[in-house]
């Protein structure tokens, strides 16, 4: 059924229709609003499932691993801060095999302390073995959870959806909100892989030495790669089942004969393909490759999009993170898939490839500011690492700071009262 | 006609399995058809208290619920030793997660139980005491909060044993840890620090909490069947020696344990929704001295010169325990005896 | 695309307003994106919010730099400076307050502007009249839907009927009716002039 509603509302209507048997979470913002909805939908009996106030990211994902290693269908949500302290738990969860589905809110990490949207949270467990994928709009969010069941019970492997946070949990549009019994007959319920169960008793969670640890650890690999045709798959059969594309490994916009192409992950695609459009108008050759999938990283499909049409000169990698001391987190995939190996040529040799940091903390990233970078692209100027809209004067003064005195103070504060944030200091 | 002197204990509360009771009011240990939950081949120490105070705990468990329990495991001595890959000693559904989160993982599984309607298999998390006490505290709090249905299990060793014996937060004043070395005006564990966890248990008001050690048997396995007969959150707080972490002889593990409940150190109770209910009196009292002694992470207080003033520090927190619980007024009636067998004309022996 | 932009301070419902807004749009079947500013939102502080109409799925996400329509839920906030960015000469603005133009002290801004389309309306006074609270938003609403004609006076009532039930939907829609006759007579009277 269509309905205007807010992202959050729509991604709790399709977890309850998911049917979790245990949903377990701690507040967080810019996630609240999500297991608010689900919190009220048990409280009033819409909802047949056990919901925890827990005292704790790190005890929300402890609580999904005891469920789920029970053989209960687990869910649970959080964001930034939360995302680290449950950092062990996330790790555990994947290597013991559980099929948990989380939202991740996606919200800047501090210190700074920042409540609003980018994916340094994602992205600092992206190495932890859970699959993760990226929604582009509040439809695409509320269906790739429906789709992350699916996929994570099949391959007994946990599944992150990534939202950006405010732009889509706390934006209001359309969405299509399937019926229980669509999804009933897409998602059918949990069969355990491995099971606690005094009828057939199992010990899971061994020590495993070095005898066997590489071993067990090259079947997360092994399920990274299944997960490659089984995120495809899950989509078709979602397409099939709910009548429009969602999900997926990647999505190629306009990329056929273009020039330049913007890889992104996440709701700036919708600004991004906007200002993509005016530019071809322009008669600028220009395409967006969105990545659903970042964990695994569709080598594949990444390969295919960017490296079939000889023309293509600029990849410009907009990255919602910061990795210091490097270049680019998705950059460095990309580059990754597209290098040549023994028995691999590489595709795209031509073509530069740079990133561009935008959307730190929440700043906007405006269709004015891609333009401005995009021109700066065509005409050479835009080097391997740039700051979108970065305020160089602000942080000249501080650096000056820093360099008059060793006493210099919080930078943070600095800055913020340069811009007339804070209060002046008291002296 | 010789007689043979029968103490006390040889009929009654301290017998692991006796022939001379009838079957009903004999120890689970004594059962040949016992769980053997934590069952031979795992690789503890020799006169290891934990791997003992398992095994009592959790075959006691195992027979007040039939057989239809869980268990969940922090880190630590017990789950390391238990399960080295490729082999498990443990003989029932079993899940081991992360040092800190066994009590949360704990109320995951009893989650589920209750929203697939099995809430009739019970479940028990259970750990050492750096993982309850500590890197354990904040779960187990929420776990206590909220009622959540699970028995938690603390084998208190009163230190990281498995790391290499540092200080826990249950560890006692003076005594020697690697991080408390025995060293310096006030040697070994500081004075003042230290959680009693079996209190704050007690402060969440929850159903049920009881102390025991592995020096009565037939008392752990009665509390841990006890806590079973609650639903809600219940907390067993055991003192289990550990001949490497506290230096004293493997075979006196048991006896240890004793003396640390008869010098008062170990008070032996049990409280239901934050009062006490009853207390195990002390038998035989002994001077704190006698406990310290058995141990080498005391040694430092006895040689080269004994050091008096910590000890009598050490015997005034006995003192308070015995005074708080009320360990020295006389047993009554009410105290869990288990009673005299009726004659019987077949009994063999003592002719 | 017809893009709003909703200045007011936290506590005021000026995010409310945005998602009715959007939501009055979805009923006559046209696409719409609401949210707000994402600043630090305190009671009392101002804040924004925006709102985007269009007969095609809308993907940009940006905020809304250069409204077709501003709206002040709160007129203190008038003279905070950039209120007014972006606001096209062709623009709409629509004023939360008794007072005429001149008294606001917007002359200046009113000789910029197609005069046809600025105005006020007391939303707070007919919120208070017809709903006995002082929340301006679904008057200011009605009084939308009067300046620009994006949106019909029934879809701002089925707005209100999906959010709010009895009493508060009574008074709610009331509000937006009263404030989109004051408009319409407002226009009528300065088209006449």
């Amino acid at each position: 059924m269509l309905r205007q509603i807010e992202g959050s509302q729509a991604v709790a209507a399709a977890v309850a229709m998911c049917r979790p048997e245990v949903i377990c979470a701690y507040p967080i913002t810019p996630q609240t609003h999500i297991v608010e909805a689900l919190g009220a939908k048990v409280k009033k009996g819409e909802l047949n499932a056990e919901f925890l106030n827990v005292e704790s990211e790190f005890a929300a994902m402890s609580v999904a691993i005891g469920a789920s290693a029970a053989g209960a269908r687990a869910y649970t949500a959080t964001a930034s801060q939360g995302l680290l302290y449950m950092s062990e738990a996330v790790y555990n969860a994947a290597g013991l095999g559980l099929p948990i589905v989380m939202t991740v809110a996606n919200r800047a990490i501090g210190a700074p302390i920042n409540i609003w949207n980018d994916h340094s949270d994602a992205m600092s467990q992206r190495d932890a073995g859970w699959i993760q994928l990226y929604a582009e709009t509040s439809q695409e969010a509320l269906d790739l959870h429906i789709q992350a069941f699916k996929i994570a019970e099949e391959l007994a492997n946990p599944v992150m959806v990534c939202m950006d946070g405010f732009l889509l949990t706390h934006a209001s549009e359309r969405a299509d909100i399937p019926a229980q019994d669509q999804v009933d007959r897409f998602l059918p319920p949990y069969v355990p892989r491995q099971m606690l169960d005094p009828a057939d008793p199992v010990s899971i969670g061994a020590m495993v030495g070095p005898e066997a640890f590489t071993e067990v650890r090259y079947l997360a690999q092994a399920r990274m790669q299944q997960a490659l045709e089984v995120i495809p798959s899950a989509a078709a059969g979602f397409s099939m089942a709910f009548g429009r594309s969602s999900g997926g490994l990647v999505r190629p916009y306009l990329t056929g004969d273009a020039e330049i192409i913007v890889v992104a992950l996440g709701s700036v695609l919708g600004t991004v393909k906007d200002t993509v459009d005016e530019l071809r108008a322009e008669g600028m050759r220009i395409g967006v490759l969105g990545i659903t999938t970042f964990r695994p990283f569709p080598v594949l499909a990444v390969r295919e999009a960017l490296g079939t049409d000889s023309r293509l000169r600029r990849i410009v990698v907009l990255e919602r993170a910061l990795a210091p001391g490097t270049d680019g987190i998705v950059t460095a995939d990309i580059r990754m898939a597209l290098a040549a190996s023994d028995g691999r040529p590489p595709r795209a040799p031509d073509a530069l490839v740079s990133t561009v940091v935008a959307g730190l903390g929440g700043r906007a990233i405006t269709r004015k500011s891609l333009r401005a970078m995009l021109a700066d692209t065509v005409s050479g100027r835009l080097g391997p690492l740039t700051f979108l809209d970065l305020d160089t004067s602000l942080v000249s003064r501080e650096l000056d700071r820093m360099r008059a005195a060793r006493r210099s103070g919080p930078s943070a504060e600095n800055m913020l009262r340069d811009l007339g944030i804070t209060a002046s200091r008291v002296s | 006609m010789p007689y043979q002197r029968i103490k006390f204990y040889q009929t009654g509360s301290f017998a692991a399995g006796n022939r001379l009771l009838s079957p009903e009011l004999r120890s689970v240990q004594s059962l040949a058809q016992r769980s053997n939950t934590l069952t031979c081949g795992h690789r503890a120490c020799q006169g290891c208290g934990e791997a003992l105070g398992a095994r009592y705990a959790l075959d006691a468990v195992m027979r007040a619920t039939k057989g239809k329990m869980i268990a969940v495991n922090a880190t630590g001595c017990l789950e390391v030793f238990s399960t080295p890959f490729p082999e498990t000693s443990w003989q029932v559904a079993w899940l081991h997660s992360l040092f800190g989160n066994a009590p949360a993982v704990a109320s995951g599984v009893a989650a589920a139980l209750r929203a697939k309607g099995r809430a009739d298999i019970r479940v028990v998390g259970q750990g050492g005491d750096g993982g309850t006490v500590d890197i354990g505290m904040a779960c187990l709090s929420g776990m206590f909060e909220r009622g959540d249905d699970v028995l938690y299990i603390c084998y208190d060793n009163q230190a990281y044993m498995n790391t290499g014996v540092q200080r826990s937060g249950a560890t006692p004043p003076a005594a020697r840890t690697a991080t408390t070395p025995a060293v310096g005006e006030e040697p070994g564990n500081t004075f003042g620090q230290g959680k009693n966890v079996p209190l704050i248990a007690m402060a969440h008001e929850i159903p049920y909490v009881a102390t025991a050690t592995v020096a009565d048997l037939r008392d752990l396995e009665y509390k841990a069947a006890r806590a079973m007969d609650f639903r809600g959150a219940r907390y067993l707080h055991i003192l289990v020696p550990c001949p490497l972490g506290w230096g004293s002889a493997p075979a006196d593990t048991i006896k240890v344990a004793r003396l640390a409940t008869e010098s008062g150190l170990f008070p032996v109770f049990e409280a239901e929704d934050g009062e006490v209910v009853s207390a195990t009196p002390i038998r035989h009292r002994v001077p704190v001295t006698d406990y310290l002694r058995t141990q080498a992470r005391y040694a430092h207080l006895f040689r080269p010169a004994e050091r008096t003033r910590i000890i009598a520090r050490v015997q005034a927190a006995a003192d308070r325990n015995i005074a708080r619980f009320g360990l020295l007024e006389s047993p009554d009636d009410s105290e869990r005896v288990v009673p005299a067998p009726p004659a019987r004309a077949h009994h063999a022996g003592g002719r | 695309m017809f893009q709003v932009r909703i200045h007011g301070r936290g506590g005021q419902g000026a995010v409310t307003t945005a998602e009715l807004l959007a939501v009055a749009a979805f009923t006559e079947d046209k696409y719409a994106q609401a949210f707000p500013s994402f600043g630090s939102e305190r009671m009392g502080a101002p804040v924004m919010s925006f709102c985007r109409i269009d007969d095609k799925p809308i993907r940009t996400r940006e905020p809304v730099t250069e409204p077709d329509v501003l709206i002040i839920q709160d007129p203190t906030l008038l003279h905070q400076a950039d209120l007014f960015a972006g606001l096209t000469g062709d623009g709409y603005l629509l004023i939360n307050s008794a007072h005429t133009f001149a008294k606001l002290g917007l002359g200046e801004v009113a000789a910029r502007h197609h005069r046809g389309r600025l105005l006020v309306v007391p939303a707070t006074q007919l919120a208070l009249t017809h709903l006995g609270r002082p929340l301006p938003g679904t008057a200011l609403l009605g009084g939308f839907a009067a300046l620009t004609g994006v949106i019909s006076l029934d879809s701002v009532t089925r707005a209100i009927g999906e959010r709010f039930t009895g009493n508060v939907a009574e008074g709610n829609v009331a509000a937006a009716r009263a404030a989109f006759d004051f408009v319409q007579d407002e226009r009528k009277a300065l088209s006449d002039a």
